[in-house]
């Protein structure tokens, strides 16, 4: 009896997020038809796009992995009830210590996989500091952390720009185009003629794991959705709650300064102005999605990543902006978010109706 | 102006917190409103002055019929409340402070206000720095800048809701005469308070409520017995205390003393034993609730030392404390006990000690099973704690104090529970104690008080006296310290 009820409110929820999807894409078709084009056409272009080929459905796996490495970081921020607006500025200094790192060693004439994992470890430091120092502002500080992210992340790209131009300018000239690349025996392998790599895949979806068990079956995590649920209580039932708050942004700066790490060495071997190519805020719109349930981190990225993906022939083949793919997602986020509020709306006034 | 109050009701759920209420307040009355906490003084004044509207009844001023709707509604009627936290702008100069809430128009007249302010100022004897910030005045000042912007705005009937909270007593009487000036003026004032003292000095008339009724009124002289036992007038049980004889000191205060906001108290010394339990009576705020934060590391005290088991942990933290084998339990169960969102197994797990890393839900399932059992608690481990009813969340928290507790230290731990929780819960607590717990709890039933503890402390505006015998004290006594009258004791 229970189980049947259970499957019942199982199928709402269904009908629920579908409905929003359908709004979402409702939504996106006016815009589109204000614009001039024809929606169908444009959906099947970003479907093409993304799957048409193995190219394509290559380079969708290929924005999947720091989709994945940033949601299931800023899910253990969320689950903390932190928002880690900084996670953005966490990549860009993963990525700048990562080509810190093989900058250092690559005339060194150590092995080049070594060099690597040294570049990934420092990567994946550097992110984990700058959300620290975003978490100790908030700590010690009072510093809220929305405002303390933003401001980093700022700072974070000031940085890059400054290093692009200055310290590691390329000979001669400085350029937006980024630093000098580096040499291919630092490249990430990757998989014959295409661009992804396996290592990072393999990275994006531990890391997934990693946060689901983290969240769902150790102590650290109960105690984290202690403190983030109600943080006197936690502290009243003995939980150490600053320690634990700070732990969240430890966790969540590692994994997106390993996504920094992971552009670096993997996509574009050299350091970028736009390193980060909005994947934190990306990753933080789909905690929003999935309402902070890790299970759901894996599809709704690659779901995300297609829509990225698919979208940039849209120019070329229907003189529309790329960015399509932002307004897609954003009343995606923005759909869901609602249809819940209404739902709960809804479910609250029956049972004072009932009450 | 005259206030008729004609069968005022008003319902929260089950609870009548005023349950027909019928008042008259002549023009130029100093009315004082007395009532033990929950009696219904708040709820009626908040009708009065446009806070909630009232189940039934009707409100007439001067005999006319009127209907609040909002505070700035009876403000327009002539019914301004002064609160008990002044309801101004700290970052504001006075001025500006001042001209918030008056009928506006785009551009303030900050000229004519000021005049007519100054005006209102000196008739009563009062003066006004028009430039200062709010933020950096006393409470007291703040309270005279209330007053004077209630007036301005035309207030014939004044409300002022334990007004005498942490004013300095220069203040007090600055405040009194002002009072006594506006009544002359035919302004009507009610004075909500439970000092007996200043009731007594102050008031021209008084009225008591007690379970949301008007029990009675008087006319001055009056008698603080007669007050007393209005007030608190219940069947007085002889006590049925355990009788263990206490054991080695748990808990040594010397000289404590700590601050909140406006509460404070100080020198305060205390020794605890196993096996005791210490009733902290008083009315709401006056202190009980600092003394068991400060006693849980949840608050540093401002001088003094507290020693748990001859061990000094004056200002370490409370997860020493708690190490130290001290259990605090709040009063709110969701908003500072329980956390919203997860289940009692949940909770069980939160507490363990040392967890090691992975969860092994099984053995917190059964551990939950056990003490839901062990607790009578109405609900399955898998339950959320949100969903259960209040008193099997108060059962809960109990259930989470980890057996072998040294001291625990409970801020009212019945409270909103039926007679038949607060027995059971007792017994449990008590059996603890027998296994030598000490208790320290905070209630505002003086019959709980009376019954449950071996010695009370009773806080009064920062002082606390005690510990009093609860086997020879008797309600009225308790009563009667707890409204600040020494007299008799």
């Amino acid at each position: 009896m229970s189980r049947l009820r259970f499957s019942h409110r199982t199928l709402i929820n269904l009908g629920v997020q579908l409905g929003a999807l359908v709004l979402a894409f409702l939504l996106t078709s006016i815009i589109l038809l204000i614009a001039g084009a024809p929606p169908f056409e444009a959906y099947k272009e970003i479907f093409q796009g993304a799957v048409g080929s193995l190219t394509n459905f290559s380079d969708v796996l290929v924005a999947w992995v720091p989709l994945l490495l940033c949601s299931a970081g800023v899910l253990v921020t969320f689950a903390a009830g932190l928002w880690n607006i900084g996670v953005e500025g966490q990549i860009v200094l993963g990525a700048v210590l990562t080509t810190w790192v093989l900058r250092l060693l690559q005339t060194t004439g150590l092995p080049p996989a070594l060099i690597i994992v040294l570049g990934m470890l420092a990567g994946l430091i550097g992110g984990m500091l700058w959300a620290v120092l975003a978490g100790v502002l908030k700590t010690f500080g009072g510093v809220n952390e929305i405002f303390g992210g933003l401001g980093l992340n700022y700072v974070a790209t000031a940085f890059t720009l400054w290093l692009i131009f200055g310290p590691w300018k390329r000979p001669g000239i400085g350029s937006m185009s980024g630093t000098e690349p580096f040499d291919q025996s630092l490249f990430l392998p990757t998989v014959g003629g295409l661009r992804l790599s396996l290592w990072s895949l393999a990275l994006g979806i531990i890391a997934v794991i990693f946060v689901y068990i983290l969240l769902e079956h150790t102590h650290a995590g109960l105690r984290l959705k202690a403190v983030g649920l109600n943080r006197r209580a936690a502290g009243l039932l003995g939980v150490p709650t600053w320690q634990y708050a700070l732990l969240a942004f430890v966790i969540c700066g590692a994994l997106a300064g390993l996504a920094g790490a992971v552009q670096v060495t993997g996509v574009y071997h050299r350091l970028i102005p736009s390193i980060s190519s909005g994947y934190g805020f990306l990753g933080l719109m789909i905690g929003m999605l999935i309402r902070y349930r890790a299970i759901w981190v894996a599809p709704v990225a690659l779901f995300f990543a297609a829509l990225n993906i698919g979208s940039i022939q849209l120019p070329i083949v229907l003189k529309l902006d790329s960015t399509l793919s932002g307004v897609l997602q954003g009343a995606l986020v923005l759909f869901v978010i609602l249809v819940e509020g209404a739902r709960q709306r809804y479910l609250r006034r029956r049972r004072t109706a009932v009450a | 102006m005259e206030v008729r109050l004609t069968d005022i009701r008003k319902h929260f759920g089950p609870v009548k917190a005023n349950d027909g209420i019928t008042l008259t307040v002549p023009a130029g009355t100093i009315q004082g409103v007395l009532g033990e906490n929950g009696a219904g003084k708040s709820t009626l004044m908040k009708i009065l002055s446009g806070f909630q509207p009232a189940d039934s009844g009707t409100i007439e001023l001067d005999g006319k019929a009127v209907r609040m709707r909002s505070p700035a509604d009876a403000i327009r009627h002539g019914v301004g409340m002064l609160h008990q936290d002044p309801l101004d702008f700290p970052p504001l100069r006075v001025i500006d402070d001042l001209l918030i809430g008056a009928p506006g128009r785009i551009i303030p007249r900050r000229a004519e206000a000021v005049a007519a302010i100054t005006r209102l100022a000196e008739s009563l004897g009062l003066t006004i720095d028009f430039k200062a910030e709010v933020g950096s005045m006393t409470v007291g000042e703040r309270q005279q800048l209330e007053l004077l912007r209630l007036l301005w705005l035309g207030a014939r009937v004044l409300i002022l809701d334990e007004p005498t909270t942490g004013i300095s007593a220069a203040q007090r009487q600055q405040l009194f005469d002002t009072l006594r000036r506006l009544a002359a003026q035919d302004k009507t004032v009610l004075f909500v308070s439970h000092k007996l003292e200043e009731v007594q000095e102050l008031c021209t008339r008084v009225a008591v409520l007690r379970q949301g009724r008007l029990v009675g009124e008087a006319l001055p002289p009056f008698h603080v017995d007669r007050l007393v036992s209005m007030m608190f007038e219940r069947e007085v049980t002889p006590g049925e205390r355990t009788g263990c004889s206490p054991g080695a000191p748990v808990l040594r205060l010397s000289g404590l003393g700590a601050e909140h906001g406006r509460i404070r108290f100080d020198g305060l010394d205390l020794e605890v034993h196993a096996g005791e339990t210490i009733g902290l009576a008083g009315m709401e705020g006056s202190g009980q609730g600092l003394l068991l934060e400060a006693c849980a590391g949840l608050t540093p005290p401002t001088c003094g030392r507290v020693r748990v088991n001859d061990v000094d942990l004056t200002g370490k933290t409370y997860r020493q404390f708690r190490r130290r084998g001290v259990a605090y339990v709040p009063a709110t169960r969701l908003e500072d006990g329980l956390v919203p969102g997860l289940t009692l197994t949940d909770h069980f797990l939160l507490t363990e000690r040392r967890p090691g890393l992975f969860i092994k839900r099984e053995k917190g399932r059964r551990l939950a099973q056990e003490r839901i059992g062990e607790f009578k608690i109405k609900g399955i481990p898998s339950d959320r704690v949100e969903s259960l009813s209040g008193g099997n969340q108060q059962r809960l928290l109990l259930a989470l104090v980890k057996p072998g507790a040294k001291l625990m230290l409970l801020e009212h731990p019945t409270r909103g529970l039926d007679v038949e929780s607060v027995i059971y819960l007792w017994s449990k607590l008590k059996e603890r104690c027998g296994q030598g717990e000490a208790i320290v709890f905070t209630s505002s039933d003086l019959d709980e008080l009376l019954r449950y503890s071996d010695r009370i402390l009773v806080f009064f505006a920062g002082r606390v006296f005690g510990p009093l015998d609860a086997a020879t004290t008797t309600v009225d006594e308790l009563g009667q310290l707890i409204g600040g009258s020494t007299a008799d004791v």
